[in-house]
């Protein structure tokens, strides 16, 4: 028998798995550990799958994912803190025949941009959001988010988030789900392969949504922020699975 | 064929945006400019041109739409009056600092805070000198009757798209409420994608296809080198703005001693004052700025040598003033008069604060 060779082996039949051709070669910021990357690399795969490059507007947020327009091979436009459904609502009108989703965090989503998430649901526009939450501040060094757990410690909660003092974790994806507007909401997490490709579906499911104008598809990703945490990205893993999915349960809220 | 009609100011900028193939308006309610939105909503031009209207949830979402739209390379707008522009500049910024066409109506209204519904032009430093954060301006228009409503929506665009930057129509609650005379304009189709491939195709959002890289729009760059070379880059481009687009009339300039400087509803009334005072064998003229940014500096420098003085006439406690003062640079006098709260001031005053300031 002869020696086997890497050349042997290198073969497209025995691919199992490949870098979407959507994904740009620039260096990711994202710290190790950190949930962005393998959502962007989802969202390449579904947007490559579908053929729909040429057709798929992103509107990246205010945040770490600020930079999302640098690692997904598409156009995009960059909004102010919190302000991407506003955009995406004018682009999705102007452009009916186009896919336009927003990528947004916790920060920008339920607090700052709290009202143009609701009013972009409640009109019912045709677009996709992908929201990831990991219950904290990223980019400006690991602040309180609207979705921070009570008792959890962030830089503004450095006795552990206070309910007199700062309120209540909020669950924005299923105050969303409450609005006429919106058409699937779901929650799914990136921590498992299972995880990851059931997040892939639904990601796919929301895009395909939009050509059938019945509203806003709502994906809520719960990641981790292992930086922001102050944990090891194994120890962030463990965290989430025993603190967030109690508070924030994973699955769909809603699919009509 | 031009149509003529008697319509109220508001009423014309949204007809007029119909007609000069605007893609897209995003509003909110404000007195004195809601009659924009209405006109619109009442036309249903998504019937007609396939122009969108959206009523949005705050002033800041409707900036933010226009800026959604004006990435993709289509003519889209807003309007407001003064606290609801103050909502718009987080939005106004961003549109500035990512070069983006679009077009702003301000009615304004008196304030501070939320001031008065009465017509007012104290919002002249926020519309001319930024109003946001960062070193940007506006193309500042302002019309000073019904038919320049119609006038300006249409140039707005056009410089709009020129230079690549958000131009302003900055009336005031008088010119928005009155109704006059206005000739429409023809109908003008809105631009086909292949037109805004042809326009805007180096940077609009219209899909990332094969044969080019994707296009980004944002304003955000890190690195403080690059960003002075594109801060570099915007102010080469106010320059080319300031030495191209001023626009201005002169009225009974000609003989003049004294020079009133106003726009808007107050330019009208001064032309009123300028008959009042001629009466009285006092010569004077009107210098109206129609683009308050570019600011006429030089043909007000030109009057110099020729007249004893300028009033500035505004309804604000003097803001317009200063650029006129930048403008004389000590040559002669210049003085000011003005109305604030939404008081619009009477020809009669006009003429007596002249004389008195200028003891003639």
């Amino acid at each position: 028998m002869s020696r086997m060779e890497l050349t042997d082996i290198i073969k497209e039949e025995n691919l199992v798995l490949k870098k979407s051709a959507l994904l740009t070669d620039n260096v990711m910021h994202y710290c190790p550990g950190c949930t962005h990357g393998v959502v962007h690399k989802l969202i390449a795969e579904v947007i490559e799958e579908l053929g729909i490059q040429e057709q798929t507007i992103g509107i990246s947020p205010v945040g770490c994912s600020v930079f999302a327009y640098n690692y997904i091979d598409i156009d995009w436009a960059e909004a102010a803190h919190g302000r991407a459904p506003a955009l995406a609502t004018a682009i999705r009108r102007l452009h009916p025949e186009k896919y336009v989703f927003t990528y947004q965090g916790d920060g920008d989503l339920a607090s700052i941009g709290c009202a143009e998430i609701m009013h972009a649901c409640n009109r019912g526009e045709n677009i996709v959001v992908i929201f990831i939450n990991n219950a904290i501040y990223g980019m400006t060094g690991g602040q309180m988010a609207p979705t921070t757990l009570l008792g959890q410690v962030t830089a503004t909660t450095p006795y552990g988030r206070d309910a007199k003092l700062n309120g209540f974790p909020m669950k924005i994806t299923e105050l969303l789900a409450q609005l006429d507007g919106t058409c699937y909401v779901t929650r799914q997490t990136a921590d498992t392969p299972a995880a990851v490709r059931k997040t892939k579906n639904a990601i796919k499911k929301a895009f395909q949504n939009t050509r059938l104008d019945k509203g806003v598809s709502f994906v809520e990703v719960v990641g981790t922020c292992n930086s922001g945490w102050k944990m090891t990205p194994v120890d962030a893993n463990k965290w989430m699975h025993e603190h967030m999915f109690e508070k924030y349960p994973l699955g769909d809220i809603k699919d009509i | 064929m031009a149509e003529v009609k008697l319509m109220k100011g508001n009423e014309v900028i949204a007809e007029t945006a119909i007609r000069c193939g605007c893609d897209g308006y995003f509003g909110y309610p404000i007195t004195p400019q809601s009659e924009v939105m209405e006109t619109l909503m009442l036309r249903k031009p998504w019937e007609e041109t396939g122009m969108v209207v959206v009523q949005a949830e705050s002033e800041v979402a409707a900036i933010n739409m226009v800026y959604g739209g004006a990435s993709c390379g289509k003519k889209v707008m807003t309007s407001s009056s003064s606290p609801g522009i103050s909502l718009k500049q987080e939005g106004i910024t961003y549109l500035a600092g990512a070069e983006l066409p679009c077009l702003v109506v301000d009615v304004m209204r008196g304030g501070p805070g939320l001031g008065t519904i009465q017509p007012s032009q104290s919002d002249y430093f926020q519309a001319t000198k930024g109003g946001g954060h960062g070193d940007y301006h506006l193309i500042v228009l302002a019309p000073a009757s019904v038919q320049e409503m119609s006038d300006f929506v249409a140039l707005g665009f056009e410089l709009a798209f020129k230079y690549r930057n958000p131009a302003m129509v900055l009336a005031d609650g008088v010119i928005g409420q009155m109704m006059e005379k206005v000739v429409l304009p023809d109908y003008t189709p809105r631009w086909t994608e292949e037109e805004i491939e042809k326009i805007s195709g180096s940077w609009a959002l219209t899909g990332k296809k094969k044969n080019r890289e994707h296009h980004v729009i944002t304003s955000l760059e890190l690195e403080a080198h690059r960003q002075e070379v594109f801060n570099e880059k915007l102010q080469r481009k106010y320059r080319e703005i300031e030495a191209n687009e001023v626009r201005y009339e002169a009225i009974n300039c000609e003989d003049a001693d004294y020079i009133f400087v106003a726009y808007g509803s107050c330019a009208r009334i001064c032309q009123k004052s300028i008959q009042l005072a001629r009466q009285e064998g006092i010569k004077v003229g009107l210098l109206r700025p129609i683009t308050l940014y570019p600011f006429p500096t030089q043909p007000i420098s030109d009057l110099c040598s020729k007249v004893k003085g300028f009033m500035s006439v505004e309804m604000s406690a003097g803001q317009m003033v200063e650029d006129v003062r930048l403008a004389v640079n000590g040559r002669v006098k210049v003085d000011f008069y003005g109305r604030m709260g939404g008081v619009v001031p009477t020809p009669e005053e006009i003429v007596d604060a002249l004389k008195n300031k200028f003891s003639i």
